[in-house]
């Protein structure tokens, strides 16, 4: 701006008196490398405050620390599926309690929907049958259609004992439960209507899981 | 939100919920209001997990919800709440001095799980009590039960707000989400419930395998049975924790600068102000000297004079914690909380300063606060300190931003030989500037 714009002559813009410097001193030395990362303090920070009401703060928090792990809401990441299922897992298994929601309190859109998924398989079915029999391969379909209904029946049932296992689980009372009974029916009658088999063809019952790996029964003899 | 503040919401979600909600809520933090959708497909969570997420968010108060046009649901996450989670420890130790144990493990019970029916909460605490119990004894759910009307009415614990009872109309779908209103004198109504019953202990080990199954049955059958206060749920009242953490602030402050007495008088004004003030009230309600006569605690043997001496005294005070509000009922007094407040804040950032920077940096920081704006020659005259130290102490507190520059030019064109520059200490922001790094500190 105006006054001294010498090139190259070495004027201070600003008054240099006031920056602390007086003519003619030499400035400080150039620093070429950063600041030390953890530089020594000439004072020291003050000691933490101790006392009985801080200890007991102290613990307060650890154990909440702990506490929190096992509460219902903590959400665990799903772990990835390890090649050999390892036979301590099963039993090493934390037992976590349930928790549902009021639903009554939360937008609508947060309820997980069985309904629609269960909903779709039968009908899924239905257009593989109307599709296939297009095709006019009868006894390949045939038995396509069977192996679809076994594997339909066997999730199925699957799914029907673990919403039982975890309504029993369930401790604090909700209105879920209706619907988990709702669906449940719901699923039973679709059964009913789709199956041709018996439904106690496989009798599942509790040694369901349980049985999971060995080798699939082709029937029980 | 500062980057600071974030990094510590996201360190504390992942401690208490795991890394999926870690994500969504720091998601919500950084982008604000969002859509189901939107959030899940930002974040690459399943819809599923994210729904879960949400749930357990929004029970713990840390996320609310919103219904905008078209029908869309917003999501936002609340992070001056996500901070609080810092201070449950404190919470919970407050509890336990002011109600015993019984107050201790309520709060920690509403803490932990958001919201909860009071019903559910008696019932756990006293099985949690009846355990550390000796053998044969279980403690009474009357004696919870009291303990929690009490809490609610000093506020400590409040009602959450209900779904409003909208009429189903049938022709019209029902909203997407639920409206949640409160009506202020509900707030603190404790729902009138029987509770009969004694805390349960849990079965002895060896028996477990045998019980469990029974057990999850009994409690199967048990849960069958309609709730009484269904619907109705408490939290705990986080901001009377904080007037409670400020009134004994203030006290000890004053106990500090005067005497035990001049405190106790003090505390008493301030108990006697709890429910009536709002919490960011600049002052308490005006209270007559006869007034606080009659509410000192028993034990003090304080004449009528001696009380109007100290009260005088007290408003008399340069730091103007009590002011003298009018000459009714013997005097009427009122407690200054924002004045208070500021001075403690003053007084934080002083010792901050000497800690730092040693002693003679905090005469000069208290002498650039007392005159408001200094320059340097100024600073040297007054503090009396060497030029080249004064100079030395004061940019060394510039860079570190507990004071600042005012520049007024003289002349239009601002060049820097003809201004003057004048050093400020700006309260407000020292005081962010100092919660800031102090958020820092925690998150390492």
């Amino acid at each position: 701006m105006a006054g001294n714009r010498g090139r190259g002559r070495a004027a201070y813009t600003f008054n240099i008196e006031a920056v602390g410097f007086s003519r003619g001193d030499k400035l400080p030395d150039v620093v070429l490398k950063p600041p030390p990362l953890f530089p020594d303090t000439d004072y020291k920070p003050v000691p933490l405050k101790t006392g009985e009401s801080e200890e007991y703060i102290l613990a307060l928090k650890q154990e909440l620390r702990e506490t929190v792990k096992r509460m219902p809401y903590f959400m665990e990441t799903p772990e990835e599926k390890q090649d050999i299922e390892r036979y301590s897992k099963r039993y090493m298994k934390v037992y976590k309690e349930e928790w549902i929601p009021d639903w009554r309190r939360l937008p609508r859109e947060m309820m997980p929907r069985k309904k629609c998924k269960k909903g779709s398989k039968p009908t899924k079915m239905k257009d593989t049958d109307k599709g296939t029999s297009l095709t006019n391969t009868a006894d390949v379909l045939k038995k396509i259609e069977e192996l679809e209904k076994k594997g339909d029946g066997e999730k199925s049932d699957e799914e029907n004992e673990e919403t039982e296992g975890s309504k029993e689980k369930n401790k604090e009372d909700e209105d879920d439960e209706d619907d988990a009974a709702e669906q449940e029916e719901y699923d039973e009658e679709e059964q009913e209507e789709e199956n041709d088999y018996i439904n106690s063809y496989f009798d599942n019952g509790d040694d369901f899981g349980v049985d999971s790996d060995d080798n699939m029964d082709e029937a029980t003899y | 939100m500062t980057q600071a503040e974030i990094k510590l919401c996201s360190l504390l979600l992942q401690e208490h919920f795991g890394e999926i909600v870690e994500k969504i809520g720091v998601h919500l933090i950084r982008t604000g209001c969002q859509p189901l959708r939107v959030i899940a497909h930002d974040t690459e969570t399943s819809l599923d997990q994210v729904k879960k997420a949400l749930c357990v968010l929004i029970q713990h108060n840390l996320v609310i919800y919103q219904v905008h046009k078209r029908g869309v649901v917003e999501y936002e996450a609340q992070c001056s709440r996500m901070l609080r989670m810092l201070r449950y420890p404190r919470y919970i130790y407050t509890a336990k001095t002011l109600y015993n144990d019984t107050g201790e493990l309520i709060v920690e019970e509403l803490l932990l799980n958001g919201k909860m029916t009071m019903s559910a909460v008696v019932k756990k605490v006293a099985d949690r009590l009846t355990e550390t119990m000796e053998d044969g004894k279980t403690m009474d759910y009357t004696e919870v039960s009291n303990t929690f009307v009490r809490l609610a009415d000093t506020h400590f614990v409040q009602r959450c707000p209900i779904v409003s009872a909208t009429e189903t109309a049938e022709p019209t779908p029902p909203p997407p989400a639920p409206t949640l209103v409160i009506n202020e004198k509900d707030m603190y109504l404790v729902p009138k419930l029987s509770l009969i019953g004694k805390g349960k202990r849990r079965r002895s080990s060896d028996e477990d395998a045998a019980g469990e199954p029974k057990a999850k049955r009994a409690k199967h059958i048990e849960s069958k049975e309609p709730i009484p206060d269904d619907g109705i749920y408490w939290q705990a009242n986080l901001d009377r924790f904080h007037q409670h953490f400020r009134d004994q602030a203030i006290v000890s402050a004053v106990a500090n600068r005067m005497d035990q007495t001049s405190s106790e008088i003090v505390r008493t004004m301030l108990r006697m102000s709890e429910i009536t003030t709002p919490s960011c009230a600049p002052f308490t309600h005006p209270l007559s000297s006869n007034e606080i006569f009659r509410s000192l605690p028993v034990g003090y043997n304080v004449s009528k004079q001696v009380l109007d001496q100290y009260l005088t005294l007290l408003a008399d005070d340069p730091l103007e914690f009590v002011g003298k509000s009018g000459d009714s009922g013997g005097g009427m007094y009122v407690i200054n909380l924002h004045k208070a407040l500021a001075s403690l804040a003053t007084a934080t950032l002083e010792s901050v300063v000497q800690e730092r920077f040693g002693s003679r940096c905090a005469r000069i920081f208290r002498l650039v606060l007392q005159k408001k704006h200094l320059e340097q020659k100024q600073v040297e005259d007054f503090a009396m300190i060497p030029a080249k130290e004064a100079k030395d102490m004061l940019y060394k507190m510039l860079s570190e931003n507990f004071i600042s520059l005012q520049e007024i030019p003289k002349t239009p064109d601002h060049a820097p030989s003809r201004t003057f520059y004048l050093y400020t200490v700006t309260v407000l922001s020292a005081a962010r500037m100092l919660l800031h790094r102090c958020y820092k500190a925690s998150s390492r």
